[in-house]
């Protein structure tokens, strides 16, 4: 079953990844955890904007927060975004399943 | 390898398959313009498809079923867009109720097929695009069905081996 997310969680999903700095920090928060103002080094806005951003992607899953000290740190959660890969991945696999037919109809018939 | 290339958008919930064919333009075209070639690729052995209305006119339609292991039919339909032969072919590919009527909300595929001459050789590209997140999921999971099929049917040749 992929039906595991509701309708409005799916829709705050993609508006989360359709800017090219918030899927840039999905990206770098995979591997280790940053710090906001680490992230806010590595674009050119303001901390604030960045801190915006971070919001959005929170909403949607696809990060976490944690406070720590006087930072906070952001850790990319990778489920979400190997749910949104997975369904191209099953669609990737049903056609190339139909370009191998395709291949196989176009041979030169062995029989003649 | 005749797959030469797929690109997964995720973020524009595409996906393209571009594919090489040892095959003049026109004969490759045959295989969406001719409906009994069609019904030999469109779905996999074990869940073969039958066209019925076989339309390639801007507006036209094409209507099919596809026939589970056990009898059973899932219908679906195309709304042809815009068609170049032997050239562009763009449609909307939709899930059809048992009488063959467009089920409501569920979800639509928008697909744009071109082929193109490449060096003696015919390049196809297509292109899958999706509304949301939810109407690709809910794709697949219908259409996984035949793939789970198709997964089972050759683990059964293999233990029947």
């Amino acid at each position: 079953m992929l039906g595991e997310l509701d309708d409005k969680a799916v829709d705050v999903l993609f508006h989360a990844l359709a800017d090219a700095t918030r899927r840039d920090i999905v990206r770098r928060c995979i591997a280790a955890e940053q710090s906001v103002s680490r992230l806010a080094h590595a674009y050119p806005m303001s901390f604030a904007a960045v801190q915006k951003h971070v919001v959005v992607l929170e909403r949607a899953g696809l990060v976490t927060k944690q406070r720590r000290g006087r930072e906070q740190l952001v850790r990319t959660d990778r489920e979400a975004v190997l749910r949104a890969r997975r369904a191209l991945d099953q669609l990737e696999r049903a056609w190339r399943e139909r370009v191998d037919r395709m291949s196989g109809l176009l041979a030169p018939d062995p029989s003649r | 390898m005749t797959v030469i290339r797929v690109d997964k958008d995720v973020d524009n919930l595409s996906l393209t398959v571009v594919a090489e064919f040892d095959a003049p333009i026109e004969r490759v075209w045959q295989l969406w313009a001719d409906p009994r070639q069609l019904e030999r690729w469109w779905g996999p052995p074990t869940y073969p498809a039958t066209v019925e209305r076989h339309d390639l006119t801007p507006g036209g339609e094409v209507t099919y079923f596809m026939t589970a292991p056990d009898g059973g039919r899932t219908r679906g339909w195309w709304r042809i867009a815009s068609v170049d032969p032997p050239r562009s072919l763009e449609f909307v590919d939709g899930f059809a109720d048992q009488d063959g009527a467009p089920r409501d909300g569920v979800p639509t595929t928008a697909i744009r097929v071109e082929l193109a001459e490449h060096e003696g050789a015919t390049r196809m590209e297509m292109r899958s695009t999706f509304a949301s997140l939810e109407h690709m999921e809910q794709v697949v999971e219908l259409g996984a069905v035949e793939a789970f099929q198709l997964a089972v049917g050759q683990a059964d040749a293999v233990l029947a081996g």
